[in-house]
């Protein structure tokens, strides 16, 4: 067999460069933004009281800290997940057991992946149709609906992905005892794929508490502290958005500082999630 | 393949059955729900900027002056930011995520597979807003002097380079959704190349063939309808990204030749004056974009997605 020609070794060699360095191009910004993030963000956090005061109203001041936009985020997500999670495992349960193959099931799973394609800020101003501007105020009520509905389709999918992995040798044993199908997927099926059903609301939370777009006229945001949901509400999003944008040097400290308390939120969760996936063989 | 449900037994009791059957009613539902909201959404989108659109008919959306004070909504600027932005992001992330997939399917270690993947993996979950705040602070003033030395040197010659070069344009635009959409395309791209069974790779081995090669001839050409899904699915998602590009791009609705010069998008126009907007109007203009923006972003995930499964399909 004739060995290549040196053209041909040259252009072998020069386009494996080029894939090589696409890779390492594709690294560089995520380095860049988490030393970044790092670097300008743990500055300025400075102690505990970061985390549990509000801004200060001078806004030249480095004191004060946004605990009220991490009590908003922890307020808004966890009001999504009671309803959009339960929801979400409800509709992957119907796709995995009640319905595969079904026309209804098809369509479901087709336009459930195409809504986690949908801007989130169209979610943004479907919720202020429908809630805010009938009821004349914004509210945390709203921002959580709106993160709702973008975890919603996260939901669905990773839990029937996880759900569809239980061997059908488990289900078929727990009937082979008497035991009727809803109970086996409710005390069979979900335990034994909870592990596979958390990772997946982790990443659906993690995902939800970063939007910010459906926020900006939902909760709207809010300076002061305050556990209200049915109040214009802080989330960490929009105060690093405001703060991107503020020509204090505190503020924008203060927006570095968020978006680090949000990343590590964000990369925590989605780490864990990975790891367990990992090593269960996902 | 998913697993199918073993039928229901017949040894049930009746309130068992009766059991059984709200089961099965209460999980159907959960997941039409999901189908109901999505109409819902659209036509309340719909009703809420109708009078736009009895007012205007469908032409208002090219019209190319913004005004609100002055009551003329014409959206051309937003939709010629979305679109170049969008162009932009696709021609620099194609090449490069093809390229990372290619790496990891292709040439990588297979120690080094699964974190090479991770980590571009990663890329996507950083939120936008996190991408917008580099962007705007570390970014573009890191392009400035760059784009000004283009701009000053070649602006006279090519009108794409031409000055202003403030920073925040629709290129720095262009560059961070190219850095958000990079990791869509690699994910699709690297399933679709693993979707190619290995014999297609080893007969152009066994034939002499460079690794270059291979790729080139066994890899490429299978997963290409794959790979165009995978850009198009990179282009709806950079067709909605809202916060980043707002950030970046400078809020200016004029429509510019120059890669350089500030413009707007549909969606930041839409986070940006939605919160002031108080004439119903202005309202019904914004909610009329987000329903454009929503029906194209859906018709084209819709027609990405149906690509890709055709691809996969098929090996």
């Amino acid at each position: 067999m004739k060995a290549p020609s040196t053209r041909r070794k040259l252009v072998d060699r020069t386009m494996l460069a080029l894939m090589g360095a696409a890779v390492l191009v594709a690294i560089v910004p995520l380095v860049a933004i988490l030393v970044e993030v790092l670097l300008k963000g743990i500055g300025a956090v400075r102690g505990l009281g970061f985390f549990t005061q509000a801004p200060p109203g001078d806004p030249t001041s480095p004191a004060g800290g946004i605990g009220n936009a991490i009590v908003g985020t922890l307020l808004m997500v966890a009001g999504a997940s009671v309803v959009f999670i339960p929801l979400g495992i409800l509709g992957a349960i119907y796709l995995v057991e009640y319905g595969p193959g079904t026309r209804l099931a098809r369509v479901v799973r087709f336009f459930t992946e195409v809504m986690t394609g949908i801007p989130s800020i169209i979610f943004g101003v479907f919720v202020f149709t429908v809630l805010v501007l009938r009821t004349h105020h914004f509210s945390g009520w709203a921002g959580a609906l709106a993160i709702g509905l973008i975890m919603w389709p996260i939901v669905v999918r990773t839990s029937e992905e996880i759900l569809v992995r239980v061997p059908t040798t488990v289900r078929e044993a727990s009937m082979a005892l008497g035991i009727p199908k809803y109970k086996t997927i409710l005390k069979v099926v979900l335990p034994s794929a909870a592990a596979g059903l958390t990772t997946g609301c982790m990443l659906a939370v993690a995902r939800a508490a970063g939007e910010t777009a459906p926020l900006l006229f939902t909760a709207l945001g809010n300076q002061f502290m305050s556990y209200s949901m049915g109040q214009p509400i802080s989330a960490m999003p929009l105060e690093i958005f405001n703060d991107a944008t503020s020509p204090y040097p505190a503020a924008v400290a203060r927006g570095w500082a968020t978006a680090f308390v949000l990343i590590a939120l964000i990369l925590v969760l989605t780490l864990v999630a990975r790891f367990v996936t990992a090593r269960r063989g996902g | 393949m998913k697993t199918a449900s073993p039928p229901v037994t017949a040894v049930t009791f009746t309130g068992k059955r009766r059991a059984e059957v709200a089961a099965r009613w209460v999980s159907l539902t959960g997941a039409a729900a999901i189908l109901v909201v999505l109409a819902y959404m659209i036509i309340q989108l719909f009703q809420t900027s109708w009078p736009i659109w009895k007012a205007h008919g469908v032409g208002w959306i090219f019209g190319s002056t913004w005004n609100p004070a002055g009551g003329v909504f014409g959206a051309l600027p937003f939709i010629y930011g979305t679109l170049v932005t969008s162009a932009i992001a696709l021609v620099v992330a194609t090449p490069i995520g093809v390229g990372t997939a290619l790496f990891v399917s292709e040439l990588a270690p297979v120690k080094l597979r699964r974190p090479v993947a991770s980590v571009i993996d990663l890329l996507a979950a950083v939120p936008s807003v996190i991408y917008g705040l580099w962007g705007i602070l570390v970014f573009v003033p890191l392009i400035r002097p760059a784009q000004n030395l283009l701009a000053t040197h070649l602006g006279g010659h090519i009108p794409f380079l031409a000055p202003p070069s403030p920073g925040p344009g629709f290129l720095a635009a262009g560059l961070v959704l190219a850095i958000m959409v990079l990791p869509t395309i690699s994910a699709v791209s690297r399933e679709v190349f693993l979707t190619i069974p290995r014999d297609v790779r080893e007969a152009a081995y066994a034939l002499g063939s460079t690794k270059w090669e291979v790729i080139r001839m066994a890899v490429l050409p299978g997963a290409r309808s794959g790979i165009i899904g995978g850009v198009i699915l990179g282009l709806g998602r950079a067709l909605g990204e809202t916060v980043a590009v707002l950030l970046v791009i400078g809020d200016v609705s004029a429509i510019s030749k120059s890669l350089f010069a500030p413009g707007y998008s549909m969606a930041a126009v839409i986070a940006n004056e939605f919160r002031e907007a108080t004439e119903p109007l202005h309202i019904e203009a914004l909610v009329g974009i987000a329903l454009v923006l929503f029906v194209i972003t859906v018709l084209i995930d819709m027609g990405a997605r149906l690509l890709v499964h055709r691809t996969a399909a098929r090996a």
